[in-house]
Protein backbone atom coordinates (compact mmCIF):
# COMPACT_ATOMS: atom_id res chain seq x y z
CA UNK A 1 0.00 0.00 0.00
CA UNK A 2 1.39 3.41 -0.68
CA UNK A 3 1.19 6.26 1.69
CA UNK A 4 1.21 9.99 0.38
CA UNK A 5 1.66 12.84 3.03
CA UNK A 6 0.49 16.25 1.85
CA UNK A 7 1.88 19.03 3.19
CA UNK A 8 1.74 17.92 6.70
CA UNK A 9 2.39 20.92 9.74
CA UNK A 10 1.92 20.19 13.42
CA UNK A 11 2.39 22.41 16.13
CA UNK A 12 2.41 22.10 20.18
CA UNK A 13 0.95 24.51 21.55
CA UNK A 14 3.26 27.56 20.30
CA UNK A 15 5.95 25.23 19.22
CA UNK A 16 6.56 24.21 15.77
CA UNK A 17 7.37 20.63 15.38
CA UNK A 18 6.24 19.80 11.83
CA UNK A 19 6.12 22.41 8.88
CA UNK A 20 4.91 21.38 5.05
CA UNK A 21 6.27 18.01 5.04
CA UNK A 22 5.31 16.00 1.28
CA UNK A 23 6.65 12.81 1.25
CA UNK A 24 5.44 9.79 -0.63
CA UNK A 25 6.20 6.15 0.30
CA UNK A 26 5.79 3.32 -2.48
CA UNK A 27 4.18 0.09 -1.54
CA UNK A 28 6.98 -2.28 -0.75
CA UNK A 29 9.71 -0.35 0.11
CA UNK A 30 11.49 0.63 3.21
CA UNK A 31 11.76 4.44 4.22
CA UNK A 32 14.70 5.38 6.45
CA UNK A 33 13.30 8.69 8.40
CA UNK A 34 16.17 11.09 9.80
CA UNK A 35 17.07 13.98 11.04
CA UNK A 36 18.56 16.20 14.17
CA UNK A 37 17.18 15.35 17.53
CA UNK A 38 13.92 16.88 18.38
CA UNK A 39 12.96 17.27 14.59
CA UNK A 40 9.78 15.90 14.43
CA UNK A 41 10.40 12.60 13.26
CA UNK A 42 8.26 10.68 15.96
CA UNK A 43 5.74 13.40 15.74
CA UNK A 44 5.40 12.53 11.75
CA UNK A 45 5.42 8.77 12.14
CA UNK A 46 2.42 9.24 14.89
CA UNK A 47 0.67 11.32 11.70
CA UNK A 48 1.76 8.99 9.14
CA UNK A 49 -0.46 5.81 11.17
CA UNK A 50 -3.70 8.17 12.35
CA UNK A 51 -2.13 7.71 16.56
CA UNK A 52 -1.84 11.98 16.16
CA UNK A 53 -4.20 14.51 14.16
CA UNK A 54 -1.89 16.75 12.10
CA UNK A 55 -2.38 20.74 12.74
CA UNK A 56 -2.85 20.91 8.96
CA UNK A 57 -2.58 18.22 6.01
CA UNK A 58 -3.24 15.19 5.44
CA UNK A 59 -2.22 11.48 5.22
CA UNK A 60 -3.73 9.53 2.31
CA UNK A 61 -3.27 5.93 1.69
CA UNK A 62 -3.69 4.16 -1.94
CA UNK A 63 -3.79 0.10 -2.93
CA UNK A 64 -5.00 -2.97 -1.86
CA UNK A 65 -4.76 -4.12 1.46
CA UNK A 66 -2.65 -7.16 1.68
CA UNK A 67 -4.44 -10.39 2.30
CA UNK A 68 -5.14 -11.21 5.83
CA UNK A 69 -4.37 -7.60 6.64
CA UNK A 70 -6.36 -7.10 10.16
CA UNK A 71 -4.81 -4.02 11.09
CA UNK A 72 -3.68 -1.76 8.12
CA UNK A 73 -0.58 0.73 10.40
CA UNK A 74 1.04 -0.91 12.80
CA UNK A 75 3.75 0.40 14.99
CA UNK A 76 7.04 -1.13 16.33
CA UNK A 77 8.20 0.77 19.40
CA UNK A 78 11.35 1.79 20.97
CA UNK A 79 10.55 0.75 24.50
CA UNK A 80 8.93 -2.49 22.94
CA UNK A 81 5.62 -1.36 24.77
CA UNK A 82 4.90 -4.95 25.93
CA UNK A 83 2.35 -5.70 28.56
CA UNK A 84 4.64 -7.41 31.42
CA UNK A 85 1.75 -9.42 32.99
CA UNK A 86 1.28 -11.38 29.42
CA UNK A 87 3.87 -14.19 28.26
CA UNK A 88 5.48 -13.59 24.72
CA UNK A 89 2.73 -15.58 23.25
CA UNK A 90 -0.10 -13.59 25.35
CA UNK A 91 1.47 -9.96 24.03
CA UNK A 92 1.35 -11.54 20.57
CA UNK A 93 -2.14 -12.99 20.84
CA UNK A 94 -3.59 -9.43 22.32
CA UNK A 95 -2.99 -7.98 18.76
CA UNK A 96 -6.19 -10.64 17.36
CA UNK A 97 -8.02 -11.02 20.57
CA UNK A 98 -10.64 -7.90 19.69
CA UNK A 99 -10.68 -9.37 15.67
CA UNK A 100 -12.95 -12.39 16.56
CA UNK A 101 -10.86 -14.72 14.55
CA UNK A 102 -11.90 -18.05 15.61
CA UNK A 103 -9.27 -19.73 18.43
CA UNK A 104 -7.58 -22.06 15.42
CA UNK A 105 -6.93 -19.26 13.27
CA UNK A 106 -5.62 -17.03 16.33
CA UNK A 107 -3.20 -19.86 17.53
CA UNK A 108 -2.06 -20.47 14.45
CA UNK A 109 -1.02 -16.90 13.12
CA UNK A 110 0.45 -16.95 16.69
CA UNK A 111 2.59 -19.64 16.44
CA UNK A 112 3.82 -18.97 12.56
CA UNK A 113 4.75 -15.51 13.59
CA UNK A 114 6.64 -16.85 16.79
CA UNK A 115 8.30 -19.16 14.49
CA UNK A 116 9.10 -16.39 12.00
CA UNK A 117 10.82 -14.36 15.24
CA UNK A 118 12.71 -17.17 16.49
CA UNK A 119 10.53 -17.22 19.99
CA UNK A 120 9.24 -20.61 19.84
CA UNK A 121 10.98 -21.89 23.15
CA UNK A 122 10.05 -18.12 24.41
CA UNK A 123 6.35 -18.49 24.37
CA UNK A 124 5.30 -19.25 27.80
CA UNK A 125 8.08 -16.68 29.16
CA UNK A 126 7.20 -13.50 30.32
CA UNK A 127 9.13 -10.34 29.38
CA UNK A 128 10.42 -9.91 32.67
CA UNK A 129 12.91 -13.09 31.74
CA UNK A 130 14.31 -12.11 28.41
CA UNK A 131 16.86 -9.85 26.61
CA UNK A 132 16.22 -7.05 25.42
CA UNK A 133 16.68 -8.41 22.03
CA UNK A 134 14.27 -10.50 22.71
CA UNK A 135 11.89 -8.09 23.56
CA UNK A 136 11.87 -6.20 20.75
CA UNK A 137 11.74 -9.65 18.57
CA UNK A 138 8.06 -10.05 20.64
CA UNK A 139 7.65 -6.58 19.39
CA UNK A 140 8.01 -7.29 15.78
CA UNK A 141 5.75 -10.64 16.33
CA UNK A 142 3.30 -8.84 17.20
CA UNK A 143 3.56 -6.64 14.98
CA UNK A 144 3.77 -9.35 11.70
CA UNK A 145 1.02 -11.19 13.37
CA UNK A 146 -1.52 -9.05 12.52
CA UNK A 147 -0.03 -8.50 8.57
CA UNK A 148 0.06 -4.87 8.66
CA UNK A 149 -0.33 -2.87 4.90
CA UNK A 150 2.21 -0.30 6.73
CA UNK A 151 5.20 -0.77 9.51
CA UNK A 152 6.12 2.32 11.31
CA UNK A 153 9.52 1.57 13.16
CA UNK A 154 10.50 4.42 15.77
CA UNK A 155 13.79 3.87 16.72
CA UNK A 156 13.51 0.40 17.16
CA UNK A 157 16.85 -0.95 17.71
CA UNK A 158 18.46 2.20 19.98
CA UNK A 159 17.56 0.91 23.37
CA UNK A 160 19.60 -2.31 22.32
CA UNK A 161 23.38 -2.81 22.95
CA UNK A 162 25.77 -2.53 19.35
CA UNK A 163 25.82 -6.44 19.02
CA UNK A 164 22.14 -7.37 19.62
CA UNK A 165 21.31 -4.44 17.19
CA UNK A 166 23.64 -6.29 14.46
CA UNK A 167 21.42 -9.69 14.36
CA UNK A 168 18.09 -7.44 14.76
CA UNK A 169 19.16 -5.64 11.84
CA UNK A 170 19.64 -9.05 10.19
CA UNK A 171 16.30 -10.46 11.36
CA UNK A 172 14.97 -7.16 9.97
CA UNK A 173 16.62 -7.54 6.33
CA UNK A 174 14.88 -11.53 6.76
CA UNK A 175 11.47 -10.87 7.08
CA UNK A 176 11.00 -7.63 5.06
CA UNK A 177 12.66 -10.02 2.14
CA UNK A 178 9.75 -12.43 3.08
CA UNK A 179 7.20 -10.04 3.64
CA UNK A 180 8.16 -6.95 1.57
CA UNK A 181 6.33 -5.17 4.17
CA UNK A 182 5.67 -1.15 3.38
CA UNK A 183 7.99 0.20 6.11
CA UNK A 184 9.36 3.86 7.67
CA UNK A 185 11.81 3.61 9.86
CA UNK A 186 12.53 6.36 12.10
CA UNK A 187 16.44 6.26 13.14
CA UNK A 188 19.63 8.54 14.91
CA UNK A 189 21.68 6.12 13.22
CA UNK A 190 23.05 6.37 9.81
CA UNK A 191 24.86 3.47 9.53
CA UNK A 192 21.12 1.57 10.37
CA UNK A 193 19.28 3.86 7.68
CA UNK A 194 22.52 2.90 5.13
CA UNK A 195 21.51 -1.17 5.90
CA UNK A 196 18.12 -1.48 5.87
CA UNK A 197 16.65 1.63 3.57
CA UNK A 198 15.72 1.74 -0.11
CA UNK A 199 15.22 5.42 -0.01
CA UNK A 200 16.12 7.72 3.26
CA UNK A 201 14.63 11.01 3.87
CA UNK A 202 16.64 13.64 5.79
CA UNK A 203 14.65 16.23 7.74
CA UNK A 204 15.62 19.39 8.69
CA UNK A 205 16.20 20.74 12.52
CA UNK A 206 12.82 22.23 13.69
CA UNK A 207 10.39 22.70 12.51
CA UNK A 208 11.00 19.85 10.26
CA UNK A 209 10.82 20.06 6.46
CA UNK A 210 12.01 17.53 4.59
CA UNK A 211 15.80 18.15 3.48
CA UNK A 212 16.10 15.94 1.17
CA UNK A 213 15.80 12.35 -0.26
CA UNK A 214 18.44 10.43 -1.10
CA UNK A 215 18.58 6.73 -2.85
CA UNK A 216 20.48 4.15 -1.65
CA UNK A 217 21.69 2.56 -4.97
CA UNK A 218 23.41 -0.95 -3.85
CA UNK A 219 20.83 -3.56 -3.36
CA UNK A 220 19.90 -4.14 0.24
CA UNK A 221 20.79 -8.20 -0.46
CA UNK A 222 24.44 -7.00 -1.49
CA UNK A 223 24.52 -4.29 1.24
CA UNK A 224 26.93 -7.04 3.50
CA UNK A 225 29.56 -7.41 0.75
CA UNK A 226 33.16 -5.79 0.93
CA UNK A 227 32.47 -4.48 -2.30
CA UNK A 228 30.24 -1.95 -1.99
CA UNK A 229 31.69 -1.08 1.73
CA UNK A 230 32.99 2.50 0.44
CA UNK A 231 30.21 3.33 -1.47
CA UNK A 232 27.91 2.84 1.46
CA UNK A 233 30.49 4.46 4.08
CA UNK A 234 30.54 7.42 1.64
CA UNK A 235 26.98 7.90 1.39
CA UNK A 236 26.87 7.63 5.27
CA UNK A 237 29.43 10.58 4.75
CA UNK A 238 26.83 12.67 2.81
CA UNK A 239 24.19 12.19 5.18
CA UNK A 240 25.99 13.12 8.37
CA UNK A 241 27.10 16.31 6.14
CA UNK A 242 23.71 17.15 5.42
CA UNK A 243 22.23 16.73 9.43
CA UNK A 244 25.98 17.48 11.31
CA UNK A 245 25.55 21.67 11.43
CA UNK A 246 21.80 21.01 12.38
CA UNK A 247 22.45 18.36 14.82
CA UNK A 248 24.82 20.67 16.81
CA UNK A 249 22.79 23.37 16.88
CA UNK A 250 19.68 20.75 17.92
CA UNK A 251 21.59 19.59 20.40
CA UNK A 252 22.56 23.15 22.00
CA UNK A 253 18.53 24.09 22.46
CA UNK A 254 16.73 24.35 25.51
CA UNK A 255 14.00 21.17 25.29
CA UNK A 256 10.67 23.14 26.40
CA UNK A 257 9.00 20.24 26.15
CA UNK B 1 57.65 -3.97 43.64
CA UNK B 2 56.10 -1.15 45.60
CA UNK B 3 53.89 -1.67 48.68
CA UNK B 4 50.25 -2.78 48.03
CA UNK B 5 47.62 -2.38 50.65
CA UNK B 6 43.93 -3.78 50.20
CA UNK B 7 41.19 -1.87 49.00
CA UNK B 8 38.52 -1.73 52.22
CA UNK B 9 35.09 -2.92 51.32
CA UNK B 10 32.25 -0.13 52.18
CA UNK B 11 29.43 -1.18 50.16
CA UNK B 12 27.83 -2.76 53.04
CA UNK B 13 24.40 -2.05 54.83
CA UNK B 14 21.23 -0.41 53.68
CA UNK B 15 19.68 -4.17 52.00
CA UNK B 16 17.18 -5.03 54.31
CA UNK B 17 16.20 -8.24 53.36
CA UNK B 18 14.17 -10.17 55.15
CA UNK B 19 15.35 -12.69 57.98
CA UNK B 20 13.84 -15.96 58.10
CA UNK B 21 12.87 -16.70 61.14
CA UNK B 22 13.85 -13.09 62.81
CA UNK B 23 9.97 -12.27 63.26
CA UNK B 24 9.52 -15.77 65.04
CA UNK B 25 11.82 -15.60 67.59
CA UNK B 26 11.00 -11.18 68.57
CA UNK B 27 7.19 -12.88 68.79
CA UNK B 28 8.28 -15.56 71.28
CA UNK B 29 10.55 -12.94 73.47
CA UNK B 30 8.39 -10.59 73.80
CA UNK B 31 5.69 -12.71 75.03
CA UNK B 32 8.08 -14.84 77.38
CA UNK B 33 9.34 -11.37 78.74
CA UNK B 34 5.52 -10.73 79.47
CA UNK B 35 4.76 -13.80 80.93
CA UNK B 36 8.02 -13.67 82.88
CA UNK B 37 7.19 -10.35 84.39
CA UNK B 38 3.51 -11.23 85.44
CA UNK B 39 4.60 -14.48 87.22
CA UNK B 40 7.07 -12.27 89.32
CA UNK B 41 4.40 -10.10 89.92
CA UNK B 42 6.07 -7.71 88.39
CA UNK B 43 3.05 -6.68 86.23
CA UNK B 44 -0.60 -7.04 88.61
CA UNK B 45 -3.14 -9.36 87.01
CA UNK B 46 -6.05 -6.34 87.02
CA UNK B 47 -4.09 -4.24 84.77
CA UNK B 48 -2.33 -6.55 82.60
CA UNK B 49 -3.38 -10.05 82.50
CA UNK B 50 0.05 -12.99 81.61
CA UNK B 51 -0.40 -14.34 77.92
CA UNK B 52 -1.58 -17.67 79.77
CA UNK B 53 -4.45 -16.20 81.87
CA UNK B 54 -5.45 -14.29 78.37
CA UNK B 55 -4.83 -17.73 76.57
CA UNK B 56 -7.15 -19.54 78.95
CA UNK B 57 -9.63 -16.80 78.24
CA UNK B 58 -9.97 -17.51 74.84
CA UNK B 59 -10.15 -21.04 75.06
CA UNK B 60 -13.15 -20.65 77.62
CA UNK B 61 -14.94 -18.45 75.30
CA UNK B 62 -14.64 -20.87 72.40
CA UNK B 63 -15.64 -23.79 74.13
CA UNK B 64 -19.02 -21.58 75.08
CA UNK B 65 -19.18 -20.77 71.21
CA UNK B 66 -19.68 -17.02 72.45
CA UNK B 67 -16.13 -16.46 70.75
CA UNK B 68 -17.61 -18.19 67.56
CA UNK B 69 -20.97 -15.85 67.55
CA UNK B 70 -18.69 -12.35 67.94
CA UNK B 71 -16.40 -13.51 65.15
CA UNK B 72 -18.92 -14.38 62.82
CA UNK B 73 -21.05 -11.20 63.40
CA UNK B 74 -17.70 -9.17 62.97
CA UNK B 75 -16.65 -10.74 60.11
CA UNK B 76 -19.78 -10.89 58.03
CA UNK B 77 -20.13 -6.83 58.68
CA UNK B 78 -15.91 -6.84 57.80
CA UNK B 79 -16.93 -8.62 54.51
CA UNK B 80 -20.02 -6.90 53.71
CA UNK B 81 -18.94 -3.53 53.85
CA UNK B 82 -15.67 -4.00 52.88
CA UNK B 83 -17.26 -5.21 49.41
CA UNK B 84 -19.48 -2.79 49.03
CA UNK B 85 -16.54 -0.07 49.61
CA UNK B 86 -14.27 -1.53 47.48
CA UNK B 87 -16.35 -2.00 44.37
CA UNK B 88 -17.78 1.99 44.97
CA UNK B 89 -13.84 2.48 44.96
CA UNK B 90 -12.88 0.71 41.98
CA UNK B 91 -15.87 1.74 40.09
CA UNK B 92 -15.40 5.59 41.17
CA UNK B 93 -11.53 5.29 41.19
CA UNK B 94 -11.62 3.91 37.49
CA UNK B 95 -13.47 6.44 35.74
CA UNK B 96 -11.29 9.21 37.63
CA UNK B 97 -8.12 7.61 35.99
CA UNK B 98 -10.00 7.45 32.81
CA UNK B 99 -12.41 10.87 32.64
CA UNK B 100 -11.18 14.08 32.64
CA UNK B 101 -14.80 15.32 34.02
CA UNK B 102 -14.82 12.69 36.55
CA UNK B 103 -11.01 13.58 37.90
CA UNK B 104 -12.19 16.77 38.33
CA UNK B 105 -15.17 16.13 40.17
CA UNK B 106 -13.73 13.11 42.03
CA UNK B 107 -10.60 14.69 43.05
CA UNK B 108 -11.70 17.88 45.82
CA UNK B 109 -14.78 15.92 46.88
CA UNK B 110 -12.72 12.65 47.92
CA UNK B 111 -9.91 15.24 49.55
CA UNK B 112 -12.97 16.39 51.60
CA UNK B 113 -14.89 13.90 52.28
CA UNK B 114 -11.48 11.05 53.07
CA UNK B 115 -10.16 13.20 56.32
CA UNK B 116 -13.50 12.85 57.86
CA UNK B 117 -13.12 10.34 60.78
CA UNK B 118 -16.00 7.65 59.54
CA UNK B 119 -16.93 6.55 62.99
CA UNK B 120 -18.29 10.65 63.28
CA UNK B 121 -20.97 9.66 61.03
CA UNK B 122 -22.30 6.72 62.77
CA UNK B 123 -25.27 8.46 64.79
CA UNK B 124 -26.02 10.18 61.43
CA UNK B 125 -26.29 6.53 59.21
CA UNK B 126 -27.94 5.45 62.64
CA UNK B 127 -30.66 8.02 62.02
CA UNK B 128 -31.39 6.90 58.10
CA UNK B 129 -30.61 3.23 58.79
CA UNK B 130 -31.71 2.01 62.10
CA UNK B 131 -29.19 0.79 64.61
CA UNK B 132 -29.03 -2.60 63.10
CA UNK B 133 -26.91 -3.79 60.72
CA UNK B 134 -26.99 -1.23 57.75
CA UNK B 135 -25.53 1.75 59.63
CA UNK B 136 -22.33 -0.56 61.02
CA UNK B 137 -21.63 -2.21 56.89
CA UNK B 138 -22.19 1.21 55.62
CA UNK B 139 -19.62 2.57 58.05
CA UNK B 140 -17.06 0.22 56.80
CA UNK B 141 -17.95 0.91 53.37
CA UNK B 142 -17.51 4.47 53.71
CA UNK B 143 -13.89 4.30 55.47
CA UNK B 144 -12.82 1.55 52.98
CA UNK B 145 -14.37 3.70 50.04
CA UNK B 146 -12.06 6.57 50.12
CA UNK B 147 -8.77 5.08 50.27
CA UNK B 148 -9.85 2.48 47.46
CA UNK B 149 -10.74 6.00 45.17
CA UNK B 150 -7.62 6.72 45.86
CA UNK B 151 -5.35 4.00 45.51
CA UNK B 152 -7.22 2.89 42.54
CA UNK B 153 -6.90 6.39 40.71
CA UNK B 154 -3.39 6.76 41.36
CA UNK B 155 -2.53 3.40 40.18
CA UNK B 156 -4.77 3.97 36.86
CA UNK B 157 -2.73 7.23 36.69
CA UNK B 158 0.35 5.47 36.52
CA UNK B 159 0.20 2.92 33.91
CA UNK B 160 2.81 4.04 31.69
CA UNK B 161 1.07 5.96 28.40
CA UNK B 162 2.74 3.92 25.76
CA UNK B 163 1.03 1.13 26.61
CA UNK B 164 -1.73 3.01 25.83
CA UNK B 165 -0.72 4.25 22.66
CA UNK B 166 0.52 0.84 22.11
CA UNK B 167 -2.97 -0.58 22.32
CA UNK B 168 -4.77 2.43 20.37
CA UNK B 169 -2.38 1.43 17.52
CA UNK B 170 -3.48 -2.25 17.28
CA UNK B 171 -7.04 -0.94 17.29
CA UNK B 172 -7.91 -1.79 20.48
CA UNK B 173 -11.44 -0.34 21.21
CA UNK B 174 -11.42 1.97 24.48
CA UNK B 175 -13.52 -1.07 26.36
CA UNK B 176 -10.64 -3.45 25.87
CA UNK B 177 -7.94 -0.67 27.01
CA UNK B 178 -9.12 -0.48 29.93
CA UNK B 179 -9.88 -4.08 30.62
CA UNK B 180 -6.75 -5.46 28.80
CA UNK B 181 -3.97 -2.50 29.71
CA UNK B 182 -5.15 0.09 32.58
CA UNK B 183 -6.89 -2.50 34.58
CA UNK B 184 -3.91 -5.38 34.97
CA UNK B 185 -1.44 -2.12 34.95
CA UNK B 186 -3.28 -1.00 37.82
CA UNK B 187 -3.63 -4.21 40.23
CA UNK B 188 -0.43 -3.88 42.03
CA UNK B 189 -1.31 -0.24 43.10
CA UNK B 190 -4.62 -1.60 44.05
CA UNK B 191 -3.37 -4.69 45.74
CA UNK B 192 -1.01 -2.60 47.90
CA UNK B 193 -4.60 -0.20 48.39
CA UNK B 194 -6.61 -3.57 49.92
CA UNK B 195 -3.78 -3.62 52.63
CA UNK B 196 -4.68 -0.29 54.09
CA UNK B 197 -8.93 -0.83 53.11
CA UNK B 198 -8.63 -3.82 55.21
CA UNK B 199 -6.92 -2.54 58.31
CA UNK B 200 -9.53 0.55 57.88
CA UNK B 201 -12.73 -1.85 57.98
CA UNK B 202 -11.49 -3.66 60.96
CA UNK B 203 -10.41 -0.65 62.61
CA UNK B 204 -14.21 0.60 62.10
CA UNK B 205 -15.92 -2.79 62.92
CA UNK B 206 -14.40 -2.31 66.25
CA UNK B 207 -15.53 1.30 66.76
CA UNK B 208 -18.91 0.43 65.12
CA UNK B 209 -19.53 -2.70 67.49
CA UNK B 210 -18.94 -0.63 70.17
CA UNK B 211 -21.23 1.83 69.62
CA UNK B 212 -24.34 -0.41 69.66
CA UNK B 213 -23.79 -3.93 69.05
CA UNK B 214 -25.11 -6.92 70.92
CA UNK B 215 -22.58 -9.18 69.00
CA UNK B 216 -19.48 -8.83 67.58
CA UNK B 217 -15.36 -8.38 68.89
CA UNK B 218 -16.06 -4.88 69.85
CA UNK B 219 -19.23 -5.48 71.99
CA UNK B 220 -17.12 -8.50 73.52
CA UNK B 221 -14.07 -5.82 74.57
CA UNK B 222 -16.41 -3.35 75.59
CA UNK B 223 -18.30 -5.73 77.66
CA UNK B 224 -15.54 -7.49 79.27
CA UNK B 225 -14.24 -3.29 80.24
CA UNK B 226 -16.89 -2.47 81.72
CA UNK B 227 -16.69 -5.52 84.32
CA UNK B 228 -12.72 -5.16 84.29
CA UNK B 229 -12.29 -8.48 83.12
CA UNK B 230 -9.06 -7.90 81.95
CA UNK B 231 -7.96 -11.53 80.70
CA UNK B 232 -10.80 -10.94 78.39
CA UNK B 233 -10.35 -7.64 77.43
CA UNK B 234 -7.12 -8.63 76.08
CA UNK B 235 -8.26 -11.57 74.77
CA UNK B 236 -10.38 -9.65 72.32
CA UNK B 237 -7.42 -7.39 71.29
CA UNK B 238 -5.35 -10.75 69.90
CA UNK B 239 -8.14 -12.10 68.21
CA UNK B 240 -7.69 -8.26 66.61
CA UNK B 241 -4.49 -8.83 66.19
CA UNK B 242 -4.79 -12.82 64.40
CA UNK B 243 -7.48 -11.42 62.52
CA UNK B 244 -4.89 -8.80 61.25
CA UNK B 245 -2.34 -10.78 60.57
CA UNK B 246 -4.34 -13.71 58.69
CA UNK B 247 -5.70 -11.09 56.00
CA UNK B 248 -1.76 -9.77 55.57
CA UNK B 249 -1.03 -13.25 54.98
CA UNK B 250 -4.03 -13.94 52.50
CA UNK B 251 -3.36 -10.64 50.52
CA UNK B 252 0.20 -11.48 50.47
CA UNK B 253 -0.91 -15.15 48.94
CA UNK B 254 -3.04 -13.37 46.08
CA UNK B 255 -0.55 -10.82 45.61
CA UNK B 256 2.36 -13.68 45.00
CA UNK B 257 -0.44 -15.22 42.83
CA UNK B 258 -1.91 -12.21 40.54
CA UNK B 259 1.43 -10.40 40.60
CA UNK B 260 3.90 -13.56 39.49
CA UNK B 261 4.85 -11.46 36.46
CA UNK B 262 6.79 -9.56 38.76
N1 LIG C 1 3.21 15.94 23.40
C1 LIG C 1 4.03 16.99 23.16
N2 LIG C 1 3.76 18.19 23.66
C2 LIG C 1 4.57 19.25 23.44
N3 LIG C 1 5.70 19.19 22.72
C3 LIG C 1 6.04 18.01 22.19
C4 LIG C 1 5.23 16.84 22.40
N4 LIG C 1 5.82 15.80 21.76
C5 LIG C 1 6.93 16.30 21.21
N5 LIG C 1 7.07 17.62 21.44
C6 LIG C 1 8.15 18.48 20.95
O1 LIG C 1 8.06 18.52 19.56
C7 LIG C 1 9.32 18.42 18.96
C8 LIG C 1 9.38 17.23 18.05
O2 LIG C 1 9.24 16.05 18.83
P1 LIG C 1 9.46 14.60 18.26
O3 LIG C 1 9.37 13.66 19.39
O4 LIG C 1 8.55 14.38 17.12
O5 LIG C 1 10.96 14.70 17.72
P2 LIG C 1 11.93 13.53 17.31
O6 LIG C 1 12.56 13.94 16.05
O7 LIG C 1 11.24 12.22 17.32
O8 LIG C 1 12.96 13.61 18.49
P3 LIG C 1 13.96 12.49 18.99
O9 LIG C 1 15.05 12.48 17.99
O10 LIG C 1 14.41 13.01 20.32
O11 LIG C 1 13.21 11.21 19.07
C9 LIG C 1 10.32 18.33 20.10
O12 LIG C 1 10.87 19.59 20.30
C10 LIG C 1 9.51 17.91 21.28
O13 LIG C 1 10.04 18.48 22.45
MG1 LIG D 1 11.48 10.40 18.52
Amino acid sequence: MDLIVREVSHRYGELRALEAVSLAVQAGETLALIGPSGCGKSTLLGIMGGLLEPSAGEVLTSGPLPEGCLNPFTYIFQDFALLPWRTVEGNVSLALEHHGLGAGERAERVASALALCGLVEFAHAFPKQLSGGMRQRVGIARAIVVRPALLFLDEPLSALDAQTRELLMEDLLAIWARERTTSIYVTHNLQEAVRLADRICVLSRRPGRVKEIVEVEVPREERANAEHARALAELQGRLWDLIRDEAAVADREMQDA
Amino acid sequence: MPETRPVAFRGGGFNPAGRRGASWIAFAAIIAAWQLSSSSGLLPALFMPSPLSVVEALARRVETGALTRHLAASLQRIALGWAVGTLGGLAIGTAMGIFAVARSIGLPVTSALFPIPKIALLPLLILWFGIGEPSKVATIALGVLFPTIISTYTAIDGVPRNLIRMGQSFGLPAAMIVWKILLPGALPGILSGFRISSSIALILVVAAEMIGAEHGIGAFILAAGNLMQTDQLVAGVVLLSLLGLAVSFGLSRLERWLLRWR
